[in-house]
């Protein structure tokens, strides 16, 4: 059957920023999307306002508009653009909410816009929880009991069917935002209230409890033809009662019969039927009752998810480019498997290994959020893993994590302690319960013990416990001798640096004298060695070295080796020698090749811009005539996409990971090299284990890296570069600290050394607070030292982004922050141009950075942060790689940013690029986006603590309507009309008056509480009108605000006393959903946005069209 | 490969099971089930479930089956999800030992219940290494042997695997058959409710001739409406036609269908003159497309797995299904009375025919699935269906 011909050209709507519960899996999605329409020649428009994305590459779509993905803007682009069609199952929920809202208000129909993919209905029957009940009623299938409810008194008559412990899940959320579990009447009402909340349809479904049963996901496809296929099903090793997206899952499904199985497969094709999608893929949800194999439908997503990116991965099958594919019309017997080149898609993938994902958390970002797992995700990123078993699968994906593990590492909270200490622990879904029922083990639970409290299934649990009695015979014994015994363990998925520590306490020397001698050298070291048969990693590698025990890689081929597979798609495993020598499917090629080692599991500080930059970089050294080789771990990125790079290894993003993929590609060809400079702090912490090893590194040299990360070392060079830094030093322990800040001064920044996304950063007014942060925030030891910083309090801060290939620096972008200097730069938003610095200093700054690149020998890409008081330039800090602002700035300017970053440190030169063109006719703002709605009782206040998962860009003619546009895009609706309340620090409260009256101008009421409101009035606002603080009785600020009174809040604090006391004014704009400004620059640039775009419509504009 | 040098590979420490091929390749793991050696052909199953459907799947017999699956025998072993009640495939060859059960259903562990049928099963293996020696160089003949003390006498047992004749031309079906025809009882499993047991009124009689049968084909037919006779696979047309039947099963099987065609093939031929309506699966529908004319081949590669696509040609659905077969009809020998109306989706050979004028019909995959997908129910239905 052809594609559909009466259709020419299709509006593809993305995800928007990411958040949690939507991440960059929608950019992987919509990529394929995107790349599979064009191929069928339609003209492709996409709307998605995140920037750092690959889809929103001008190269991409035919029209790309960088713009807020809610209704009344993609009905202007529309209304420009006249599409035939919409696909909106690409975006997630927002662009699924954002077509069925086009849907309702007409906007598709009076532009003729058919919705392809998914239709209205399907979207609705899927989503809508009376309606899907009733559905799978009708074909037999059975749903949990349970009721909706629209008032708390409708939510009560439910629970009296459904009885407590009670879930509750709001309608039209993605990832349960606001949904919870109830064990008592009080948890009940308090998360029926904030489910009404969340539920943009304010309806809550609550359902009967099925804790403890098997959660299971199927992974469907189906075309117009009725054809449909199961691409993967996932097992979740937690049960039911954590939200899958924060599960701990398996793939394929582990502890089912083929005939419970069968059953599972029949109802997810009949579920699709039943909902009507047509074309394209669904996930369907299930539980199961482990006494009884009693099964559940708990729901359908009709569109692609998390989990198909995650069921791509695992199985090779893409099930995004085929999903689109049959949006027009194909069947899946007419589309071909790209993964064996020779078989049809319309097959079911068959797999020889085990996936595992564990999710990563940030609780760490968030003071005062409980680190306990719900049906609400709170995950930020995830890492996949695959293995020839689930041990190997399992202790790949810990290490791969990135959280310091190394597999199933000791817990030492639990370490001795009482049985009461332990059950406890383990009765608490935590992120690292799985480590929690490991120790378990060790302290003498048994796997029946522990399954009767987690209900992990015991299949899990006894592999777990294998592992751990081979830790305790290594402890006893050592390491083996003999190549067989190391393979052994090597097939369990141990890493080198696990079996190096389980060895060193085979030697049983007395108070910890066994790990401090195994650091050093010596007579005692070598005999230790001896001993234990290796005492460090690099020990044991060598080991594995001499016994020449290395993995082999396989190919992910979707047939179990059926049939030939022609894609280069691999992981390692440690195999038996079946004949003669243990088989490897890697057969690495003759040519010249770079290796690109991507970022891992996303987390607060490290996201899709990295994998942005690494996917370019794979794109720009193909195009040079590399051959391209990805490492990477994360399921959710384009950059583990099938056709990003040439070949790509699915592995953990550690050393000894990376140097094993780097022996056999250098087994053949030449290696041209590494690049750590793209993935963010991930590849770059292996900088200098590659370099020891003989490898490669292009770009900017690790020593180089390392000069800027160096403290000490970076001083020397601006004193050499007579450039103008901040008072600083450093401490290594407590009374050292307290020296330094009172030399400097209070306030005072302080950091960790080596960080990313300023974890553990703070602004430390006086020298309690110091003691406080030195007590709580870090350890202080020689080992990892404190940085302490003069604050520059109001400064401006900057990034500044450049290129360098060693003989001439080219400035990308220099971004002037919008909030003052002490909010982390991820967490600001900032401008393209600057929009209120003079020239000269703009002029200082790229002047700053060109010497600065020169200085440090940079190969490639360079950010530099200033900040700018007085008239004054000083340099915070340099970042030699690739920075988190390289997709917004190449957006901002329209030019392959990190494409020619990449080239140039394969050693070509800048002047063989066209120099950038900088003087752009508008304004582009990048604005960051929080998820604090995720975690209630967290102050949702900026800090130098990065805190913001993703990011949009506001692109228009001026400053003031990109600004608009970017906190629109951001979800914070800036409003028309209405009340705004105002509460500033005094320092603020200058700033803030011509913004004041600018919006009584435009007919706002405005309150304030007494100190702003007298501030006010003396500067002539006497219309300002008093309300009372929380503490001065009610009605006060707090309750106007629940009452949804209030339009807008300008909320700014210093000193920890008044921020303690306005916490939960700003936790009520949060759970109230009212735009909130906790800086006195954005508060103006709202007032100035407002005041600009009032009244008129917002205007929409393709990237294309601004780079023309 | 090195096949020479390998076989004179020293023991590994612990080995107490080995996969000798009749090349000369000897495999080394780790023994479980049955204590003892078994010959075979060595084929691989891609299903990622129903293991204990495929080792008794009378289909196998005279097989060593790999399963490309690294980790077997998780949800154990229990009474229903069997096949047949006599010996199909000889051994298995797995990559992961096998750990204790998890599953409700399971009322004892993979090991303990293929020691207790007398078949071999070896841990140890990387099975897609070895499935890739079969798909590049066909299956090869072997011996799986298992010795918890470790002692094997490999040169005796390569002469063993060497010395074995084969499948092609042996009449396995003559093996796994009844030897006395039964009234089948109990329709299609449903969970909590086991095999059903509907009333027998008023139900069109088939005669299923057993090659080798699936129960879960059986259990189709009674699930279709059919009451159902199974015979031996020797039985006699005259035998066939005095049990009244509305129509006529032919089950899947082992072996060549040539072989076992000599004499079903005239008793198909019989029926097919009589106007009798035929159903045939596998070993069945080959047989079927040989009692109209047409020819069968054994394939150089085998369909083995339970995510085969196959296109229904009258309306272009694609079906997903189990299939095992070695040998297929040639599409390029049907005579102008066969018309075609499956075919895989994978390498364009033959998956369905039917007779042209006549209602009889065949597929080469499995409808009754077990283990495998169940988009082929169907085909029950409108045999049944067509038996008025």
């Amino acid at each position: 059957m052809p594609k559909r011909t009466d259709i020419s050209s299709i509006l593809v709507i993305g995800a928007g920023p990411i958040i949690i519960g939507q991440a960059c899996e929608f950019d992987y999605s919509g990529t394929q999307a995107i790349k599979a329409l064009k191929e069928e020649g339609y003209r492709v428009i996409l709307v998605n306002s995140n920037p750092a994305t690959i889809m929103t590459d001008p190269d991409m779509a035919d029209a790309t508009y960088v713009e807020p993905i809610v209704p009344e803007v993609v009905a202007r682009i529309i209304e420009k653009e006249r599409p035939d069609a919409v696909l909106p199952t690409m975006g997630g929920q927002t662009a699924l909410n954002c077509a069925l809202a086009l849907f309702e208000d007409g906007t598709l129909d009076k532009y003729g816009v058919t919705m392809i993919g998914a239709n209205a209905d399907a979207i609705d029957k899927a989503e809508n929880r009376t309606r899907f009940r009733e559905a799978m009623d009708k074909i037999g299938l059975e749903s949990a009991r349970s009721g909706t409810a629209h008032t708390l008194d409708e939510a009560f008559a439910v629970l009296e069917r459904t009885g407590l412990p009670s879930i509750i899940r709001p309608s039209f959320t993605m990832g349960g935002t606001g949904g919870g579990v109830a064990y008592n009447k009080a948890e009940f009402e308090s998360i029926v209230r904030s489910g009404l909340d969340a539920s943009p349809t304010t309806e809550v479904l609550i359902e009967e409890s099925l804790l403890g049963w098997k959660e299971y996901e199927m992974e469907v496809v189906r075309d117009k033809h009725d054809n449909a296929i199961i691409i993967c099903s996932i097992e979740n090793v937690d049960p039911m009662g954590v939200h899958t997206g924060d599960s701990i899952t398996v793939a394929p499904a582990l502890t089912l019969t083929d005939k419970e199985y069968q059953i599972m497969r029949s109802a997810s094709l009949a579920v699709l039927r039943e909902i009507g999608v047509e074309t394209g893929g669904s996930n369907v949800q299930f539980a199961v009752n482990p006494k009884d194999g009693r099964l559940i439908v708990i729901e359908m997503n009709p569109r692609v998810s998390r989990s198909s990116a995650l069921a791509s991965k695992a199985t090779g099958f893409p099930i995004a480019r085929v999903a689109a594919k049959l949006a027009v019309g194909y069947t899946l017997d007419e589309i071909m498997n790209e993964i064996t080149g020779a078989t049809p898609a319309s097959f079911e993938p068959t797999i020889d290994y085990v996936v595992t994902k564990i999710p990563r958390f940030a609780f760490e970002k968030f003071k005062g959020a409980e680190p306990l797992l719900t049906t609400a995700m709170k995950s930020v990123g995830e890492v996949m893993a695959i293995g020839r078993n689930i041990k190997e699968s399992m202790q790949k994906a810990l290490r791969g994590l990135e959280t310091g593990l190394d597999g199933f590492n000791r817990v030492p909270e639990l370490e001795g302690a009482g049985r009461d200490t332990i059950t406890a622990a383990l009765s608490k879904a935590t992120p690292d319960r799985l480590l929690h029922a490991a120790q378990a083990m060790r302290e003498g639970f048994t796997v029946d013990e522990i399954h009767a409290i987690t209900h992990y299934d015991k299949w899990f649990l006894r592999h777990i416990e294998e592992i751990i009695a081979e830790e305790a015979k290594i402890m006893q014994d050592g390491l083996p001798i003999d190549a067989q015994g190391m393979r052994r363990l090597k097939a369990m998925g141990f890493s080198d640096k696990r079996l190096a520590t389980l060895a060193v306490r085979s030697v049983h020397v007395a108070g910890g004298l066994g790990e401090t001698q195994a650091k050093r050298a010596g007579l005692l070291h070598d005999t230790l060695r001896a001993m234990a048969g290796a005492t460090s990693e690099d020990e044991v590698r060598a080991l594995r070295e001499k016994l020449d025990v290395h993995p082999v890689f396989k190919r992910i081929d979707s047939c179990a080796a059926e049939f030939e597979a022609v894609t280069p798609y691999m992981y390692s495993t440690y195999e038996a020698p079946t004949f003669g020598e243990p088989e490897n499917e890697a057969m690495p090629s003759e040519r010249k090749k770079i290796v690109i080692l991507g970022g891992g599991p996303n987390r607060i500080g490290q996201g899709i811009e990295f994998d942005y930059c690494c996917v370019h970089a794979c794109f720009a050294l193909s195009e040079a005539g590399y051959e391209t080789i990805m490492v990477n771990c994360n399921p959710e990125t384009v950059s583990t996409d099938y056709d990003t790079s040439d070949r790509l290894y699915f592995e953990p993003l550690t050393g000894e990971d990376v140097l094993e993929i780097l022996r056999v590609e250098q087994s053949k060809g030449e290696l041209v090299g590494v690049i750590v400079q793209f993935g963010g702090q991930t590849p770059l912490k292996l900088a200098q284990a590659l370099e020891d090893a003989g490898i490669p590194i292009l770009g900017t040299s690790p020593d180089a890296i390392d000069l800027a990360e160096d403290r000490e070392r970076f001083a020397a060079l601006v004193e050499k570069l007579q450039l103008k830094q901040p008072a600083n030093g450093i401490a290594r322990s407590r009374d050292e600290a307290v020296a330094v800040a009172n030399r400097i001064g209070y306030p005072v920044l302080t950091r960790p050394s080596y960080v990313l996304g300023g974890r553990a950063m703070e602004i430390v007014d006086s020298e309690q607070q110091l003691d406080d942060y030195i007590a709580t925030a870090v350890q202080v030891s020689g080992d990892s030292p404190v940085l302490i910083d003069q604050y520059l309090r109001d400064a401006i801060e900057c990034d500044v982004d450049a290129l360098c290939d060693g003989e001439q620096v080219q400035i990308a972008g220099v971004m002037q922050h919008i909030e003052e200097a002490g909010v982390h730069s991820g967490d600001s938003a900032c401008t393209i141009p600057p929009y209120s610095l003079p020239a000269d200093i703009i002029t200082e700054m790229e002047n700053q950075a060109k010497a600065l690149a020169m200085g440090l020998g940079v190969r490639g890409l360079m950010n530099v942060q200033f900040a700018v008081k007085d008239g004054e330039v000083y340099l915070i800090e340099v970042n030699p790689r690739a920075s988190r602002t390289v997709p917004f700035v190449a957006k901002a300017i329209g030019q392959p940013v990190a494409k020619i970053a990449a080239r140039v440190m394969a050693g070509e030169k800048l002047s063989d690029f066209p120099p950038f063109k900088r003087d752009l006719d508008y304004t582009a703002v990048k604005e960051a986006v929080f998820p604090f709605a995720r975690f209630p009782g967290v102050d949702p206040v900026l800090s130098p603590e990065m805190k913001s998962t993703g990011e949009v860009m506001g692109i228009d003619r001026d400053y003031p309507r990109a600004f608009g546009k970017a906190q629109l895009g951001a979800s914070m609706r800036l409003p028309t009309e209405g009340t705004v309340f105002v509460s500033v620090k005094d320092s603020d409260k200058p700033l803030i008056v011509p913004a004041i009256r600018t919006l009584i101008d435009n007919g706002f009421r405005i309150i304030a509480t007494s100190g702003t409101q007298e501030y006010l009035a003396d500067a002539g606002l006497t219309s300002v009108e008093l309300v009372n603080k929380v503490a001065e009785g009610r009605p006060h600020i707090v309750d106007k605000i629940a009452d949804g009174e209030v339009a807008l809040i300008f909320n700014t604090t210093e000193g920890w006393q008044s921020l303690k006391d306005s916490q939960s004014i700003r936790a009520s704009a949060i759970t109230g959903k009212v735009s909130i400004f906790t800086t006195a620059a954005t508060s103006v640039a709202a007032a100035e946005a407002i005041d600009t775009i009032r009244g008129s419509q917002l205007e929409v504009r393709s990237l294309q069209d601004y780079y023309s | 490969m090195a096949d020479a040098a390998s076989s004179l590979a020293p023991k590994p420490e612990g080995a107490t099971g080995v996969l000798v091929l009749s090349d000369g390749s000897v495999l080394w793991g780790r023994g479980f089930g049955a204590v003892g050696d078994a010959v075979g052909e060595v084929c691989f199953n891609t299903s990622m479930t129903g293991y204990q459907e495929v080792m008794t799947d009378p289909s196998y017999a005279g097989q060593i089956v790999t399963f490309t699956f690294p980790h077997i025998g998780n949800v154990g072993v229990n009474d229903e999800d069997l096949e047949s009640q006599v010996d199909g495939a000889v051994g298995c060859v797995v990559r992961e030992d096998v750990t204790l059960a998890s599953n409700f259903r399971s009322h004892g562990e993979f090991g303990d219940w293929l020691a207790a049928k007398g078949k071999v099963g070896l841990s140890g293996i990387d099975t897609r290494a070895l499935t890739r020696r079969i798909r590049l160089s066909g299956a090869p003949n072997a011996v799986i042997a298992h010795d918890p003390e470790g002692a094997f006498d490999i040169p005796a047992l390569l002469r063993k695997a060497q010395e074995w004749p084969g499948l092609e031309g042996m009449d396995l079906a003559k093996v796994v058959s009844r030897t006395a025809s039964e009234e089948w009882e109990g329709s299609i499993w449903t969970l909590g409710e086991g095999y059903g047991h509907p009333s027998e009124e008023g139900r069109p009689h088939v005669v299923a001739m057993d090659f080798g049968a699936k129960d879960n084909i059986f259990r189709n037919l009674v699930q279709a409406g059919a009451h159902v006779t199974v015979v031996p696979a020797e039985t006699s047309l005259e035998t066939i036609l005095e049990l009244k039947p509305d129509g006529v099963f032919l089950s899947n099987g082992p072996g060549d269908p040539a072989a076992t065609g000599a004499y079903a093939v005239p008793v198909i031929q019989g029926l097919l003159e009589r106007d009798v309506p035929v159903f045939g699966i596998c070993l069945g529908h080959q047989m079927l497309g040989l009692a109209a004319g047409a020819k069968t081949a054994k394939m150089f590669q085998g369909h083995r797995g339970a995510n085969h696509p196959v296109k229904r040609l009258e309306d272009g659905v694609v079906e997903i299904t189990s299939m095992n077969h070695g040998f297929a009809v040639d599409n390029a020998s049907l005579p102008d009375s066969v018309e075609e109306t499956h075919v895989s989706l994978f390498d364009g050979s033959n998956c369905g025919i039917a007779i042209k004028g006549k209602r009889a019909f065949g597929v080469q995959y499995h409808p009754e699935a077990s283990p495998g997908p169940q988009d082929s129910f169907y085909l029950f239905e409108k045999f049944v269906g067509m038996l008025a």
